[in-house]
């Protein structure tokens, strides 16, 4: 080979590095291994997890331990899913192209919104996102009103992105776990770009997105909705409450919890927004002989074609992530995807009543809930966690970090993977827990 | 059976009233009406239309789609900047592992040591990679890890008390570049590229000035060619008091040879999916993690792993470092894209300091072997190499004089490839080479799937001397022909109807 290029050796080839700028001695890290020994040290750092196999999980915000079936492994472990890169060349990506097709039906189906793209990183990256697209879709608004409620990790992904360009973000309130619709109202006004909430919220509570996002109509700003994807066989979806985008969180839907991504972020949107979009999005078109086919459609929107005057940056994606998320829906299928919200609903009902049945827990909010809810604790929250984590269960995610205001709050997420005597055990640990810390103070 | 006589059907089209395949836990506690539970007004009527179908049938209508897709494991896949290097199937073991795949996101630390020590391994090992110190491992791709460099700088000259306007590219970048500038809201200023394929040095000098926040440079860049002025031109960058971003896209070249950070860059982001070998998956997911130089530091993104030493002698601990007053916040949700973290950590261990070095060595032999393959013959005749000199990890290719000679274009060509059993390489860019193909064999191939692939080329340049409308109409064994990408465009059908 070096015969053929014209060189001696190498070495040559690198020359047009200048010497000052080759590096004079070996990367400090260790040599490579086998493939046995790689196995083994990494088996070594596993085992230093405490994950839900070996812990009863009751955290959530935002991701869920739900139940992957099977086949969404087989099928995104097949070479021909897991290998490719973006489909640019359709005549030879019609697998995934179709994929993220039906995908696109699918979470269009969830939202009841007719547009949704192939996919975006994660959730609150999204939120950020369809900000950037509402100060396009204003004609150049830049301000923005969000509730409370929005996932934490989305307000400040929100105003991290925010600073580059040059928004004003106005906080709402929560009253009693929901959305302050008078303050909200007096929030929005001409130069609001877009109205973002979640329902449910972060402390689990369903807001009236219809309701609430009346302020955004009258103003004539976005109204934008982060869902939780596994609650919309039994919640009123976002499309029929006025919302012009929802996005959200895909990881409960096929995705494993891996330690936090990677997941997927889907974003569905009106009709009229369908230019401003960001990221892939497959269409359905035919052939020179007339067969059915799809491309990625509307590439004119995308960097590889607009650069700088692109509607986002976004260029690889977690189309492997939604590829798994259309396979997991198509196995529950119509009737399975409401039985398991319905299932969601009834246990998380169960465990909100037997926990608020302990003495020194409490509900946070009475508000309707559907997976998640918040509780408060007579003592404080980091000690009864270790106590339940002695006994095998991560209570819940702790509030008092994101919400100062809810130091004692804990919130308790629900997937059909907890039992009604994992919720019970809970309940009795939970009891345990602050009692014992009563005790001691 | 042929594919193209397959009827394609969705998903949907498959569904069959009352077919399912999920079997749910039973609900086990009582079970009031939803109404009871929640006010009829936040409830759903109809349920969303998914199918309804049999696993046998979901499996089966998956394994049809996936035959209809190309993929790396099947052929040779030069698809440049993208760096299409094998993945090894360990990797996925060990991402697999339970204490990996459900592990909750927001566990304690303490109860996530293995976990949060491996992505400080990994932020050590790919700070010693780009020589740079500090690392966040939060970016969830490339582009990413470019709105994360653009806002560091942003923060770094507020910190500063400056507030500068534009951002440097050259004319050759991805353009991921351009529109990640946009989206941290500055103005893009282009620089010109030389007749060796470098930043034209007197357009740059002309274009620095106060103004200037950031120059950002892929080296080796689009062209595949390292840029000689690099210590000039950051020179002239910190002269000015800008920041110099690595689009480390190309990353895969210089592996323990060359570092960016000694080239003088501020800020650099590695595209895990490309050189640390994490599967593409038809368009992700990847991550983009980035390292910075210590006056970057103090802006990161937050969570920050950090490891601290424990004083009694019992070894150090991980954790998540909240407390950074001046960083620029979240990017996203939790820490990361973790799971790629495995697979890219699996592979820097498999392949070890000399292996990476060798990784690259590799990639350059491969890719001036097969441009010097194509730069005799046919290919050399009608389809030049752009800048001939020896190259990095890639080269450009121009299909101006095939166009102008045999009346085929680029995508012509790239297309009849399809009919060979390739992937193309990337086509019109970079933009400044006229009917440009960019390729990149990646240091994974033999050198006989590199002659195979000089073979196609010459094979179909061959057929086009002599009839040039067989490459226009190609290809012609695939799943599908030519697609209607206007139609596609004009009225978008991007969801099946369903009655």
């Amino acid at each position: 080979m070096l015969a053929a290029i014209g060189v001696d050796s190498v070495d040559e080839l690198f020359a047009q590095v200048p010497e000052p700028l080759r590096l004079d001695r070996p990367l400090r890290l260790s040599e490579g291994m086998s493939e046995a020994e790689v196995y083994e040290r990494l088996t070594e750092l596993a085992a230093r997890n405490a994950d839900c196999e070996e812990q009863v999980c009751f955290l959530g915000a935002g991701m869920y331990d739900h139940y992957v079936p099977a086949i969404v492994d087989a099928i995104t472990q097949r070479s021909e899913f897991l290998t490719p890169y973006t489909p640019y060349q359709p005549e030879i990506s019609q697998g995934g192209l179709q994929a993220m097709f039906e995908f696109q039906t699918s979470m269009s189906e969830l939202t009841a919104l007719p547009v949704a793209t192939a996919g975006l990183y994660e959730g609150p990256s999204s939120v950020a996102s369809a900000a950037y697209l509402a100060i396009g879709a204003t004609k150049g608004r830049r301000r923005f009103v969000v509730s409370r409620g929005v996932h934490p990790h989305s307000r400040e992904t929100l105003a991290t992105y925010a600073v580059g360009f040059g928004a004003e973000i106005e906080e709402v309130g929560l009253e009693d776990g929901l959305t302050d619709a008078a303050a909200l109202a007096e929030a929005v006004d001409g130069e609001t770009a877009a109205v973002i909430l979640q329902s449910p919220n972060f402390l689990g509570s369903i807001e009236d997105v219809e309701a609430l996002g009346a302020a955004a109509k009258q103003h004539g700003a976005l109204l934008v909705v982060a869902v939780d994807p596994m609650t919309l066989g039994v919640l009123r979806p976002p499309g029929e409450c006025g919302a012009d985008i929802a996005l959200g969180e895909g990881q409960p839907l096929g995705n494993r919890l891996d330690f936090g991504g990677p997941s997927f972020g889907f974003f569905c949107g009106s009709e009229e927004l369908i230019r401003k979009m960001p990221g892939r999005i497959a269409g359905e078109t035919d052939d020179v002989d007339g067969r059915r086919g799809f491309v990625l459609a509307l590439q004119t929107r995308e960097q590889h074609i607009r650069r700088e005057k692109a509607t986002h940056n976004i260029c690889t994606a977690q189309a492997l992530n939604a590829l798994a998320a259309t396979i997991h829906l198509a196995w529950l299928g119509r009737e399975g995807y409401r039985e398991l919200g319905e299932l969601l609903v009834r246990r998380t009902a169960y465990a909100r009543e037997r926990l608020s049945a302990v003495p020194g827990v409490e509900l946070l909010h009475e508000a309707p809930v559907a997976r998640e809810f918040a509780v408060r604790l007579d003592a404080p929250v980091e000690t009864v966690l270790e106590r339940c984590a002695e006994r095998g269960i991560a209570a819940g995610y702790p509030l008092g970090r994101e919400y100062p205001e809810h130091e004692d709050g804990l919130l308790v997420a629900i997937t059909e993977r907890r039992t009604r005597a994992q919720i019970d055990d809970l309940a009795e640990a939970l009891g345990a827990a602050v009692a014992a810390e009563a005790v001691a103070v | 059976m042929n594919q193209q006589d397959e009827q394609v059907l969705t998903i949907f089209e498959r569904s069959k009233p009352g077919r399912r395949a999920a079997v749910l836990p039973d609900a086990e506690v009582p079970e009031p009406p939803l109404e009871q539970l929640i006010p009829a007004k936040l409830l759903r009527e109809e349920p969303p239309r998914l199918p309804e179908v049999a696993e046998p049938e979901i499996v089966r209508h998956y394994n049809r789609l996936s035959r209809r897709n190309f993929d790396l494991d099947t052929g040779f896949y030069p698809l440049g900047s993208c760096t299409m290097k094998h993945n090894p199937r360990l990797n996925e073991r060990v991402a697999a592992l339970p204490g990996h795949a459900r592990l909750h996101p927001a566990q304690q630390p303490k109860r996530a040591q293995g976990a949060l020590e491996l992505m400080w391994l990994l932020q050590e090992s790919l700070a010693e990679i780009c020589g740079l110190p500090h690392v966040s491992l939060q970016p969830s791709a490339g582009s990413h890890g470019e709105l994360a460099g653009l806002l560091l700088t942003r923060a770094f000259h507020a910190d500063r008390g400056e507030a500068r306007t534009k951002v440097l590219a050259p004319d050759t970048s991805h353009g991921t570049n351009p529109a990640s500038v946009t989206m941290a809201g500055y103005e893009i200023v282009k620089v010109a590229t030389d007749e060796r394929g470098g930043v034209e040095m007197d357009d740059l000098r002309a274009k620095v000035d106060d103004e200037v926040a950031c120059l950002m440079l892929t080296n080796p860049n689009t062209l595949g060619l390292f840029d000689e002025n690099i210590a000039e031109i950051a020179g002239l960058i910190h002269e000015a008091g800008g920041t110099l971003y690595y689009d480390g896209a190309n990353l895969n070249a210089v592996m323990g040879h060359s570092r960016p950070g000694d080239m003088g860059f501020d800020i650099v982001h590695v595209n895990l999916h490309k050189s640390f070998s994490q599967p593409h998956g038809g368009g992700g997911p990847g991550a983009g993690p980035i390292a910075v130089s210590e006056r970057i530091e103090p802006f990161l993104p937050r969570p920050q792993v950090v490891r601290r030493e424990s004083g009694n002698g019992s070894g150090p601990t991980y954790d998540l470092d909240y407390d950074r007053p001046k960083s620029i916040g979240r990017l996203r949700g939790f820490q990361g894209n973790f799971g790629v973290f495995v697979r890219s950590y699996a592979y820097i261990l498999s392949l070890g300091a000399d292996g990476l070095a060798e990784a690259s060595e590799t990639a350059v032999l491969n890719a001036n072997y097969l441009k010097a393959r194509l730069a005799e013959g046919r290919a050399g005749k009608h389809t030049p190499i752009a800048f001939d000199r020896h190259c990095m990890h890639e080269f450009v290719l121009s299909g101006k004089p095939m166009k102008k000679e045999l009346g085929i274009a680029t995508l012509d060509l790239a297309k009849r490839l399809l009919d060979f059993g390739f992937h193309p390489p990337t086509v019109y860019f970079p933009l400044l080479v006229d009917e440009a193909l960019m390729v990149e064999p990646t240091e994974t191939e033999t050198k006989e799937s590199l002659d195979a692939f000089a073979e196609a080329i010459d094979q179909i340049l061959t057929e086009a001397e002599a009839d040039p409308d067989k490459a226009k109409s190609a290809p012609y064994t695939t799943p599908v022909r030519r697609l209607d990408e206007v139609k596609a465009t004009r009225k978008p059908v991007v969801r099946q109807p369903l009655s």
